[in-house]
């Protein structure tokens, strides 16, 4: 089964400005760290919300915004896409993501098979 | 049977459906044919290959699974075919944290305690639809969230227990205030996992702290009305249960336990000494305060230090604590201004108390004491604690011990 990890910073991008740069060089192999264990198929940093645009397509027309989809409460940081056998193997990689201890929060979901 | 089912299919919906078919069968053929020499395999077996039909049927969900490799089982290996008691993994999955609070309880009623939605729906005063929503979304989840069917690995067994633990103890809350089944269910439970757990100190803890609340059950009421420990009936109370709630407890120590439920099962033991050790109940209060930093334990300690220490002890302890709108908060406050003399202070928290108190029996327990304080002609003498005998005086989380 495959699971998307989302993470949602919120207070954390905070936390972490006010770390020292090694510590923020810490956090950022920690990350890349994530990415090589064996089951995480993907997984990217976002741009911050202010370079989003928004597309919507109503009667037949393309219209487009700038910035993120303000009814959101929380934005997107960015992602892994995790390759398990179960629901905890999961969980037990988004723990470990710095996000999660700094105040963010990771949404696992489980994508639907073709 | 269902637990096996459930390991085997990953899916609750299929097995249950299954079992039922499997029954169904043999209703019919037994009396025709003559019962199996291994009744409960042939039941196992024929259920495993109901939902193999089914699935190949829906080639879609078969995919899924992985059921199509394993071959059909044969009739002679019937005989000698043990199957494994799953139970355990069974409950585990039921109380996976990705699951809600209520989804969990809703969930291990059903599935291992065989009660039927109906009966569940009745236990938490909701509506049959409703709990038939609950148990369906949580059996989806399941499934689509890919939650395993396994024992938790070491390193995730003590959170992954200890939500099991909490979840049998909600049970048998809920079934403290009265509806005895559930009581019932959460000590089998509670028994099954001791079982199945038998190195697990706050397994046998658990159990030995539901034996022994339960144990007080026939002399907590008197005629509908509440009786405070203190006042209880001792030859009311079941010796038997008492007994096997202080051997559990033996075990968990034997184990070393020190957790949460093994100070609590230690203070419940001792609350049926005569005559209490307020001393020693203090200190595990103490500990199982450092231990969950919770303010009701907080509460229940400040009700001990009054005894150890004297009514303003207690007093301040409790006006430490930030539980309004916590009815037993009110009711032990009010219990220790009365105690020092401050009947006004007392009433006015004994009404908090009574606006939130929500049985018969308490409320009218709440309304004496309120008549008490309001009749009293003068304030008492202030006397130690230790001269002032201990009748009616309430002394755990409830601000009044039954």
């Amino acid at each position: 089964m495959r699971y998307l990890l989302q993470i949602y910073p919120d207070s954390a991008t905070a936390e972490f400005g006010r770390l020292s740069a090694d510590e923020q060089d810490a956090i950022l192999d920690e990350f890349i760290a994530i990415r090589q264990i064996p089951g995480v198929i993907g997984g990217d940093r976002l741009h911050p919300v202010e370079t989003a645009t928004t597309v919507r397509v109503e009667g037949g027309q393309t219209l487009l915004a700038d910035g993120p989809f303000v009814e959101a409460k929380e934005h997107l940081g960015g992602y892994y896409l995790v390759e398990a056998d179960e629901l905890d193997a999961a969980l037990e990689i988004a723990a470990r993501i710095p996000a999660a201890r700094m105040g963010g929060v990771i949404e696992v979901r489980p994508v639907v098979e073709r | 049977m269902l637990a096996s089912l459930v390991g085997f299919l990953g899916d609750f919906d299929l097995a249950e459906e299954a079992v039922q078919e499997a029954f169904a069968l043999a209703a019919q053929r037994w009396p025709r044919d003559g019962t199996p020499p291994n009744p409960g395999a042939w039941l196992t077996i024929t259920a495993r290959n109901r939902a193999i039909d089914r699935l190949r049927r829906d080639r879609a969900l078969a995919a899924k699974t992985r059921l199509l490799e394993v071959p059909e089982a044969v009739e002679d290996e019937m005989e000698e075919r043990t199957f494994p008691d799953e139970r355990l993994e069974l409950i585990f999955t039921c109380c996976h944290p990705a699951l809600g609070l209520e989804a969990q309880v809703a969930l291990t009623l059903r599935a291992l305690g065989g009660l039927r939605t109906e009966e569940i729906a009745r236990a938490f005063l909701v509506s049959e639809e409703t709990m038939k929503r609950r148990l369906s979304r949580a059996k989806r989840k399941i499934r689509d969230a890919g939650i395993g069917f396994s024992v938790p690995a070491d390193h995730r067994l003590p959170e992954r227990l200890a939500a099991v633990l909490a979840v049998v103890y909600l049970i048998f809350n809920e079934g403290y205030g009265g509806r005895v089944d559930l009581a019932a269910e959460a000590l089998r439970l509670g028994g099954a996992l001791a079982e199945l757990m038998p190195d697990e100190p706050e397994v046998h803890a658990l159990h030995a702290l539901m034996l022994l609340h339960d144990a007080r059950r026939e002399a907590r009421f008197d005629g509908g009305e509440l009786v405070l420990l203190a006042d209880q009936d001792r030859s009311r109370w079941d010796s038997a249960r008492m007994a096997r709630g202080r051997e559990a407890l033996e075990r968990a120590f034997a184990l070393r336990g020190r957790g949460q439920y093994v100070i609590q099962a230690a203070i419940a033991s001792l609350h049926m000494d005569e005559p209490r050790d307020w001393t020693q109940i203090a200190a595990l209060y103490d500990e199982l305060v450092r231990l969950t930093g919770s303010p009701v334990v907080e509460l229940n300690r400040a009700i001990a230090v009054a005894e150890t220490d004297g009514g303003e002890a207690g007093l301040a302890l409790v006006e430490r604590l930030e539980l309004d709108g916590y009815q037993y908060f009110h009711s032990t406050r009010a219990d220790l201004l009365r105690r020092l003399g401050r009947r006004d202070e007392a009433n006015a928290e004994y009404e908090r108390a009574l606006e939130l108190a929500h049985t018969g029996p308490e409320r009218r327990f709440l309304q004496r004491r309120i008549a008490e304080v309001g009749a009293y002609p003068s304030p008492p003498q202030k006397v130690s604690p230790r001269e002032r005998p201990i009748r009616g005086w309430d002394d755990t989380n409830r601000g009044g011990k039954r």
